[in-house]
C-alpha cells in the first residue's frame, strides 16, 4: 500500500493546489499593496482587518489560546497583539513519534497600525471560537451625519 | 483503483476554495492523536467523518462582522477548512474520540484491538 498512515496531504494534486493558494496569499490577490508591518505566510497569528463606517475591526486568528493571556495594547496609533500559545507535543520517544508538527507554537506578536480617526479609549475586544476580535470605534466627529436642511 | 481516483478528482474540484488547517500529528502505542487548527469554525459547523479508511476533516468559518465592513486588509480569505487523511488498517474508525475547543479540534484515533502491542512470550520447548 502506497497511501497508508495517515502520510502528509491528500495526493499531488491538492498538493499542487496549496502551492498555488500560499503564492496567493503570499502576494496579496492582484497584486495589491501589503502592509509595511505584514509578515511572510505562516505568521502567527494571520490577521483580517475590515473598516465600516462606524469601527475599525481587526480578526486575529488565535485557535487554542487562553484569552486571559493575550495581551491587546494601543499605543500612539498602533495595536499590538501579543502572547504566547504553548507547544503540546509529546517529547518524541521509543513509544512516541510525531508525524507533522505544523502548528505554531511559541511566542507571537503582531502589530496593526490604525488609522487617525479611531477612539482608542473605547477599544474593545473578545474571543470566541479561537478568533480574537478587537473593536475600535470611529471617533464622534469622524462618524457619518446627515446634514438637516432648513 | 479507477474508483478511488475518480474520488480523488472530485475532491480537488471541491478543494479549490478549501484552507488545508495546520496539524500535529502524535503517534503513542495506544493510537495516533491528530491536532488541527481551525479558527473561526463554531462547533455545529464542524465536520468530522470516516468513510472506510478516509478520515475527513471539514469546517465552515462563521464570524460575525458589522453591517457595512469592507475588508482593507486580508491574510485569510477562504472561510471553509478541509483536509483528508488515509488511515492505516491498524486504526480503528469507528472509536475516534473528538473534542473541539476555541478553535483547536483534537482526534484520538484509537489502534484497532488487534493491533495493540503484545507481549509475545516465548517458550522454550
Amino acid at each position: 500500500m502506497y497511501e497508508s498512515l495517515l502520510r502528509l496531504p491528500v495526493d499531488f494534486f491538492s498538493d499542487f493546489d496549496r502551492i498555488q493558494r500560499e503564492l496567493n496569499q503570499a502576494f496579496g490577490g492582484a497584486g495589491a499593496p501589503t502592509s509595511i508591518r505584514a509578515l511572510g505566510r505562516g505568521a502567527f497569528p494571520r490577521v483580517n482587518i475590515g473598516t465600516s463606517a462606524k469601527s475599525v475591526e481587526v480578526y486575529a486568528l488565535l485557535p487554542g489560546v487562553d484569552p486571559a493571556k493575550l495581551d491587546v495594547s494601543v499605543d500612539r496609533g498602533l495595536l499590538t497583539i501579543a502572547g504566547e500559545r504553548p507547544s503540546d507535543l509529546p517529547a518524541a520517544s521509543d513509544k512516541v513519534s510525531v508525524y507533522a508538527d505544523e502548528r505554531f507554537a511559541g511566542k507571537f506578536k503582531r502589530t496593526v497600525s490604525l488609522p487617525d480617526d479611531v477612539d482608542p479609549a473605547a477599544i474593545e475586544a473578545n474571543y470566541r471560537d479561537g478568533v480574537l476580535r478587537v473593536s475600535i470605534p470611529r471617533r464622534e466627529a469622524a462618524q457619518p451625519k446627515r446634514i438637516e436642511v432648513k | 483503483m479507477s474508483e478511488k481516483q475518480d474520488v480523488a478528482k472530485s475532491d480537488v474540484a471541491q478543494q479549490t476554495q478549501a484552507v488545508l488547517p495546520p496539524v500535529d500529528i502524535v503517534e503513542d502505542e495506544a493510537g495516533i492523536r491528530l491536532t488541527a487548527d481551525l479558527p473561526g469554525v463554531p462547533k455545529d459547523q464542524l465536520s468530522v467523518r470516516t468513510e472506510g479508511q478516509s478520515l475527513l476533516i471539514e469546517g465552515q468559518v462563521a464570524i460575525d462582522t458589522p453591517e457595512g465592513m469592507e475588508p482593507v486588509y486580508v491574510e485569510t480569505r477562504s472561510p471553509v477548512y478541509r483536509r483528508t487523511f488515509n488511515l492505516s488498517r491498524d486504526l480503528d474508525p469507528t472509536k475516534i474520540d473528538a473534542a473541539f475547543r476555541d478553535g483547536v479540534l483534537t482526534l484520538r484515533i484509537p489502534k484497532a484491538e488487534h493491533a495493540q502491542p503484545r507481549k509475545i512470550a516465548v517458550s522454550v520447548v
